[in-house]
Parts: structure tokens; C-alpha cells; sequence
């Protein structure tokens, strides 16, 4: 089975990388991103220093976790919040589903939440019998494709308004229209039913607030308000790691999400919640339930190398500069998270040997790192990876080749001998140029080959300056 | 100042004209440049490949020809970060991580060492044509060299430098990245050839001849009568 994760990547990100149409609509759609970002950023009186701090706040949170923990969860429990611990994906979808099946759920609507997406949650509810209905207008629009969202944050940002349209006709029988304003009135339309509908409110959670319990949501259409305020019972998903300390920590980590993640200064709606509705209160669910999510999040905190990677609050600001999810595009990872931060984190969450691929699929350019606000070195994370992965399974031909390279590369004279042989063979290389025999057939299939110098400069320092400047 | 040259092994056996233009000009601002011949490669292939201890092998042997280095200054971004930014992981834990680290801060990126440390823009060079600038990513990203370069190519008689848009994005070239997805890397170089092309130079400069190889070959394949040119070179080429 190891393969076929790495084989369907690969083919994929060949077939997209050549899609010139969609790389000029994920292009565009991203430089409008950088512009709005950038114009954000500049509002910042030090962004360096923001990320300093905001880095710093999530080391200090993770390095304490257990206490900070405790905290929260005695908050919560204190207002009437039940917690419950979810060791694994396995554990939480069962514990959702026991809920659901307790208190005789029909319809259930979801916010939307990369969390749910990482235990495959609409799945298992489905198979479970319970109709799940996403209230994020991108997230419903995938859900009618059935497909998985194509970005952290922006679900469908792969989709033109006609697409949009042409689901919206299918699947729910509306007219065709392509503005924007009157398809998400179609969407509106259908929601505000199913809000009505729902008697479970699943969201997932932006940060949780050590010092008092509360619960932070970040959203733009207020859609996760309503999926958290009228359905009587509320379930919120958090992974372990999505933990702040304090009111002032959540000060600058909302700014600086909205600023790298969506190019905003504030994202439209920031709530908070704290529990179920009180007695004398007139809104809000009869039950709220936290459920935490480790599924390897205790296990990457015990990797002393690598994590920090926990300290990523999900904004996709890696996914939007890096050069290759710009090309192969959300889907092509086959992952729940895409972009720099998906190659580093899958495989601890789901395996190495299988999603080792991820971490050679880049070409280690750095973006990434540069942009991440919480100051994840994911450039150097892949290095690592790529590292574990040879020490796991080491891959036998290529080991053997740089077993060879190394040993030449110890020894000059070696070294000398091999390229002058090449010198020699060079020339054939046009006999083969193209055809199944070429050894450099992956590079020049769309790149002209360089040509190895007459002369190389060794040889030209040893008859122009040895002689001046002996070494 | 006893400058020792490292000269990556691709350089010497792609583009020794490179090497060659660094020496002259460091020898014209009148420096004494030694090149111990004993040096091949720094070891990068296998590092990124996650062969550590295949690379750990090869950058044993650059330590022991660089260790008596009074400055060390390479003409390629990517090596310089190798030295400099990566030696220092593959040693950590190891009798040599000091000397690792020691060879890593005396190592030099060749714009770097000229503007920064010797505090020259202007070589006294000349060169006719339009020329944009490709910032390799190690260079950029690892090494925090930007504005050295453009220092350089700005004091240049007869130049007209133009930016590219957007700037900064990687070529695509990446080292096995570029065999081992060839279909990822072509489509970021071509994106990084249409933004070369906008600008309607004739010259793409950069300081890494990696990414000047992957992109001549995109650009010779596209038939763009477009050139591609190491700083050095352009530096050196009326001297
Ligand atoms: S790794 Fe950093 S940039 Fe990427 S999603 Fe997480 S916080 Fe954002």
C-alpha cells in the first residue's frame, strides 16, 4: 500500500502542474491574497516582533500543555460544559456519534472545521444514519461535490462562479445565475432551513482560552454563530494543541490568523463561547460539549525536533506562497491539510512511509517558513522529514547511488577521473537524447541539458595560477 | 586578505567561467586568492535527499580542506547556506560540530563578501543590456542576501536593472526536486520565465548557477533568445 499514495501524487501533480488553466486561476486568486495581506501586515507596527511574540506565546502554551490543560477544562466544566478526551480520529467520531445517538439527533448542521475534516467526520455521521449539513458557503459547496475542501481556509477557491452555479442547479435545483450575490442567496435560502432543522451543532475551534475556558471561533459569514447558538446541543472539536494562555494572547493571535490567512484585519465575526445556556439566560444550546483531540498530537509534543510544527494555528498563509501548491493545487496532496504545513504534519499524523513523498515534493524554497506567523521553520521540517524517512526506510537504489557519489566526492582524484570520463561520454549523450534510454530524460523532456566545459576550472587554475599562488 | 575560493563542483564542471570571473575580480581589488584543488562538492545532493550520513561523509572531507581557511567565498548561494546553515545541523551532537560551525561563519556567499565585508559596490565593471535579477532561494531565504547583488549590478556602466513581478518566487530548480518531479518543476520555471520575459530583458542575472541552468534550459527550450548570466560574470566581463 505504500506506494500508492506517492504514485497518485505524483501522477496527479503531473497531470495539474500542465492544467494551464487552473495554475493562471489559483495565480491570480492568490496574488490578490498577497496584495491584501501585504496591506494588513503594513498595519502592524512590527510585524517581525508580532511573530516573535506569537511564536513565543505558542511555545510557552505547548510546553506547559498539561497545565494549561487542566485549566481550561475546569473552566469549562465549572459554566456546565462537558469535556470529554479523544485519544484518537476513532475515539472522537464515536463519541460524536454516541451524542447524536443519545439524544435522538435528526439533522445536524456543521461549521466548518479542519479538525472534523482530519477524523473524517461527515463520514462516519453519515454512515451512522444523521443527515450533516455544512454551514461555511464554501464548505457546502464542496459537500455538494462531494469532495474534500481544496485549502484550509478556502475550501473552493479552485471553483469558478459557473461551477458554483452548475452544483447549485444540479444539486439543489436553483436557476442559473453566476453573481456572486445571488448564489450565496441560493445557499442562504437552503441554510437557513437546515439551521432551523438542526437539533446538533458541530464547530471546530480556533484557539481555547486557558485562563477561562472560553472557546474561540474566527469566520466571515456568522454562520458559525448560528450553527453553535440554535441547535440545543453544541459540539465543539478541538485538537489538543489549539490552546492560548490568556485574553491578551488571544489579543495578537487574532489579528495576526486573519492578517496571514485571509488578508483581513480582523475576519468578520469573532466569538466566544463558554459553555450551555444558563438558567435566566435567553439564548444559546442546552448542552455544550468539548471534545479534545489528540490522534499523534502528544506524540509529535514528545519530538523534540519537530514540535513546534504544534504550534500552527491553521492559517494556509504557507499554502497561499508556496510555489507548489500553486501548481498541483489543494486536491493533488490527498491529505486533509495541503501546502507546506500538510507535507510536514501528515506523516505524523498518518504514517511516514506513506506520506513521506510529501516532504520531497518540494524544492525547499523557503517561502514557507519566510510567511509563517507563528515562525514554523516548515523549510527545514521537510529536511527533517526527508531525513527520517531514509532512516526508517531507507530507499535502496538511492542510497546505493550516493554511496558512490559520496566516495567520489571524498576522494579528488576520483572525482577528477569521473569527469573527465563524462567529458568522453558526453557526446553520446545526443544518441539517447529523448528516447526511454536517456539517463537525463527527466530533465530534458521540457529542458534544454547543459554541457559540461571544455575545460573545468580546476584545470584552468592549475595552468593559469598554480604557478602564482600554490595551494 | 587571503581569500580561498570554494568552486561547487558544478561550477567547475558546467560553468568554470564563473569561477574564473571571481577571481579576477578579487584579484583586481587586489587580493591574494588561493584554491585548495583537493575540494569537490559540499555535500548538498544527499543532505536534501535525507541522506545525512552520505552527506556528513562529504562535508568531512570540506571541513578538513577548509579548516585552515582564513575567509572561504563561494560564487553560489546554495552551497554558501550549506556550509554555512546546514553543516552546523549535520554535526550537531558530533566531535566536529565546532569546526562545522567555525568553517559555517567564515563561509561567504561572493556578492555578500564583496558588499558586506569588503564594503565594494562598484568593481569598476561594465556591461551593455537590460538584465533582471533572480534571487536564488537559499541565497534569499537562508543566507538574507537581497540587496547585495542589486548594490553590485546597480554601480555597473551601460546596465539597466528591471525587477521582475513578483519577484522572489522560486525558479523551480531545487536540486532532485527538479528529476524527481520534473512536471512541478517545469511549471514553476515557466512561471518564472513569463515574469523574466515581462520584463523584456536579454540578461537574467542571479548568484546561483543551479537556477540559471534549469532556467536557460526552460528558455532555450521556449526558443527565448534570453541569456543567463552569473553576477561574476557580468562583473568580470569587462576586466
Ligand atoms: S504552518 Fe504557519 S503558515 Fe502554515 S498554516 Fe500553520 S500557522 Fe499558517
Amino acid at each position: 500500500m505504500s506506494p500508492n499514495t506517492a504514485v497518485q501524487f505524483k501522477a496527479q501533480a503531473t497531470r495539474l502542474a500542465a492544467d494551464l488553466e487552473h495554475r493562471q486561476w489559483i495565480f491570480k486568486a492568490l496574488r490578490g491574497y498577497e496584495a491584501k495581506r501585504d496591506e494588513c501586515k503594513a498595519r502592524f507596527q512590527n510585524w517581525e516582533g508580532a511573530r516573535q511574540a506569537a511564536a513565543e506565546i505558542k511555545y510557552d502554551t505547548l510546553n506547559h500543555l498539561d497545565r494549561y490543560l487542566e485549566q481550561f477544562v475546569h473552566h469549562l466544566e465549572s459554566r456546565g460544559a462537558r469535556v470529554h478526551w479523544a485519544a484518537d480520529a476513532r475515539a472522537a467520531r464515536e463519541i460524536i456519534l454516541d451524542l447524536a445517538r443519545q439524544n435522538q439527533v435528526r439533522f445536524i448542521i456543521k461549521s466548518k472545521s479542519m479538525t472534523s475534516e482530519e477524523i473524517h467526520l461527515n463520514e462516519a455521521l453519515e454512515a451512522g444514519g444523521f443527515e450533516v449539513f455544512e454551514s461555511d458557503l464554501g464548505e457546502y459547496i464542496v459537500q455538494l461535490r462531494q469532495e474534500p475542501p481544496y485549502h484550509i481556509v478556502f475550501p473552493a477557491m479552485h471553483l469558478k462562479r459557473g461551477q458554483i452555479s452548475e452544483v447549485f442547479q444540479q444539486k439543489l435545483q436553483a436557476e442559473p445565475v453566476t453573481d456572486p450575490e445571488a448564489l450565496t442567496m441560493i445557499a442562504r435560502r437552503v441554510m437557513r432551513q437546515k439551521f432551523c432543522q438542526a437539533d446538533m451543532g458541530i464547530s471546530g475551534v480556533n484557539f481555547g482560552v486557558a485562563e477561562n475556558g472560553m472557546i474561540s471561533i474566527t469566520e466571515n459569514e456568522g454562520n458559525a454563530r448560528l450553527t453553535t447558538a440554535l441547535p440545543r446541543i453544541h459540539v465543539a472539536l478541538m485538537g489538543i494543541e489549539k490552546l492560548v494562555r490568556t485574553m491578551d494572547d488571544l489579543a495578537l493571535l487574532l489579528p495576526m490568523l486573519a492578517t496571514a490567512g485571509a488578508g483581513q484585519w480582523l475576519t468578520g465575526y469573532n466569538t466566544l463561547y463558554g459553555g450551555p445556556r444558563l438558567a435566566g439566560e435567553s439564548d444559546g444550546p442546552e448542552q455544550f460539549h468539548v471534545v479534545l483531540l489528540d490522534n499523534g498530537r502528544t506524540r509529535l509534543l514528545a519530538d523534540a525536533e519537530q514540535r513546534d510544527v504544534l504550534h500552527c494555528i491553521r492559517c494556509g498563509a504557507c499554502l497561499n506562497v508556496c510555489p507548489i501548491f500553486r501548481n498541483v493545487g489543494g486536491h493533488t496532496y490527498g491529505t486533509t491539510y495541503q501546502g507546506p504545513i500538510g507535507s510536514v504534519l501528515t506523516p505524523h499524523l498518518r504514517g511516514l512511509r506513506e506520506w513521506k513523498h510529501l516532504s520531497y515534493a518540494s524544492s525547499l524554497c523557503g517561502a514557507c517558513t519566510e510567511t509563517c506567523p507563528v515562525k514554523i521553520d516548515l523549510a527545514h521540517h521537510l529536511l527533517h522529514n526527508r531525513r527520517n524517512a531514509v532512516q526508517a526506510h531507507p530507499p535502496f537504489f538511492e542510497r546505493l547511488a550516493f554511496a558512490g557519489f559520496q566516495v567520489m566526492m571524498r576522494h579528488p582524484a576520483l572525482y577528477r577521473l569521473g569527469t573527465t570520463l563524462a567529458r568522453w561520454l558526453q557526446p553520446l549523450h545526443g544518441l539517447v537524447q529523448g528516447t526511454a534510454l536517456d539517463p537525463a530524460r527527466a530533465w530534458t523532456r521540457s529542458r534544454e541539458a547543459p554541457r559540461l566545459a571544455r575545460e573545468s576550472f580546476h584545470a584552468w587554475w592549475k595552468k593559469h595560477r598554480r604557478t602564482t599562488s600554490p595551494s | 586578505m587571503k581569500i580561498t575560493l570554494f568552486i561547487p563542483c558544478f561550477i567547475d564542471q558546467f560553468y568554470p567561467q564563473v569561477g574564473v570571473s571571481v577571481v579576477k575580480i578579487l584579484e583586481k581589488l587586489g587580493h591574494a586568492v588561493e584554491y585548495p584543488e583537493a575540494q569537490t562538492c559540499c555535500g548538498q545532493p544527499a543532505f536534501n535527499s535525507g541522506l545525512w550520513d552520505e552527506a556528513r561523509a562529504v562535508a568531512e572531507h570540506a571541513l578538513d580542506v577548509f579548516q585552515s581557511a582564513e575567509v572561504i567565498v563561494t560564487p553560489s548561494g546554495s552551497c554558501g547556506a550549506m556550509l554555512r546553515v546546514f553543516y552546523p545541523q549535520l554535526f550537531a551532537g558530533t566531535p566536529r560540530y565546532d569546526l562545522a560551525c567555525a568553517v559555517g561563519r567564515k563561509t561567504f556567499e561572493f556578492s555578500e563578501f564583496l558588499v558586506r565585508r569588503l564594503g565594494v559596490t562598484d568593481v569598476g565593471a561594465e556591461f551593455k543590456g537590460r538584465a533582471t535579477f533572480h534571487d536564488g532561494c537559499h541565497g534569499l531565504r537562508e543566507l538574507g542576501v537581497k540587496d547585495e547583488p542589486r548594490q553590485l549590478l546597480r554601480q555597473v556602466r551601460g546596465l539597466e536593472l528591471v525587477e521582475m513581478d513578483p519577484p522572489e518566487v522560486c525558479c523551480g530548480f531545487g536540486g532532485t526536486f527538479a528529476v524527481k518531479f520534473p512536471m512541478i518543476s517545469t511549471a514553476m520555471g515557466e512561471g518564472k520565465c513569463q515574469a523574466i520575459a515581462g520584463t523584456g530583458a536579454d540578461y537574467v542575472i542571479s548568484l546561483d548557477s543551479s537556477c540559471l541552468m534549469h532556467l536557460q534550459g526552460l528558455l532555450a527550450r521556449q526558443g527565448k533568445n534570453i541569456r543567463c548570466l552569473h553576477l561574476a560574470e557580468v562583473l568580470a566581463q569587462s576586466l
